[in-house]
């Protein structure tokens, strides 16, 4: 157990980051999105809800003004990246076959990539109005 | 020796013991929440889908949004937002439940059988009052 034995080196071993090679990154990010979003569902709920059977124009204007846009923004960030970690730790721990495995977790990300991108578009459009 | 194990094909390893795997168990709340959180989890990432569809289409115009409204109207579309917003509450509550187990709390067993409990009921309860108040906005009885 003395330093002289460990096949570490000792870089390796003050960065403290594992085989993984990015320690316990995720595991702390999924708590940080997590803890951001509760007060931000809340906030999507009440701005849906507040906008239940509106007309269009209305809704328009509503989502593309400054404080629902900017909490929109925020949930669909916060929610992007807990989405992503969550379904990448689903698929490690089901898919065990190295192809399906690699491609599942490509999709993840042009899946999650793909669908916030498009919301945030939207609401910087709503927003900015082109 | 792990990394030679692992190389070797299936027939040539040994029988090995089990671990006790989840059919053995019998099953309780707390596991089966543990589930449905990954469940909700995965139905909440597919969702994802529905809200940009709502903002694109919002952004698109006014005949994309009446598509919208005409599917989210529906009862199949109503019926896919019922269990949406049960999915969104559900996660939330279960995450909370998480955050306070995080911090090395309430793994008494009393104690994880009611958050586990309350989990459950708060969601159920909390999505019917949301909906009530959705037909309410929405003009209430007609």
């Amino acid at each position: 157990m003395t330093e002289s034995q460990s096949m570490r080196t000792p870089l390796r071993r003050v960065r403290g980051l594992g085989s993984a090679h990015s320690g316990t990154n995720h595991f702390w990010y999924q708590r940080v999105t997590s803890v951001a979003g509760i007060p931000l569902t809340i906030g999507l709920l009440v701005i849906i809800t507040a906008l239940l059977g509106r007309s269009h124009a209305a809704v328009v204007q509503i989502l593309g003004s400054p404080i629902v846009a900017i909490i929109m923004l925020l949930f669909i960030i916060n929610t992007a990246y807990h989405m992503w970690i969550g379904m990448q730790e689903i698929i490690l721990d089901y898919v065990h076959d190295d192809r399906w495995k690699l491609l599942s977790l490509m999709a993840n990300t042009f899946f999650v990539f793909g669908v916030s991108l498009a919301s945030i578009y939207a609401i910087l459009k709503l927003s900015f109005g082109v | 020796m792990a990394k030679l194990e692992a190389g070797t094909p299936m027939e040539m390893q040994r029988a090995r013991p089990l671990s006790p795997h989840l059919q053995i168990y019998r099953p309780m709340l707390t596991m089966m929440m543990s589930i449905v959180h990954r469940i909700t989890g995965s139905a909440l990432y597919i969702g994802m889908l529905l809200l940009a569809w709502w903002l694109i289409a919002a952004a698109s115009g006014p005949n994309a949004y009446a598509n919208v409204e005409w599917f989210m109207g529906s009862l199949i579309g109503q019926l896919v937002l019922f269990g949406y917003t049960w999915a969104l509450l559900h996660h939330m509550l279960g995450g909370i439940r998480h955050l306070i187990w995080d911090t090395i709390h309430g793994f008494e067993p009393a104690e994880r059988e009611l958050l586990t409990l309350a989990t459950l009921t708060g969601s159920i309860a909390l999505t019917l009052i949301l909906w009530v108040v959705g037909y309410l906005v929405m003009g209430g009885p007609r």
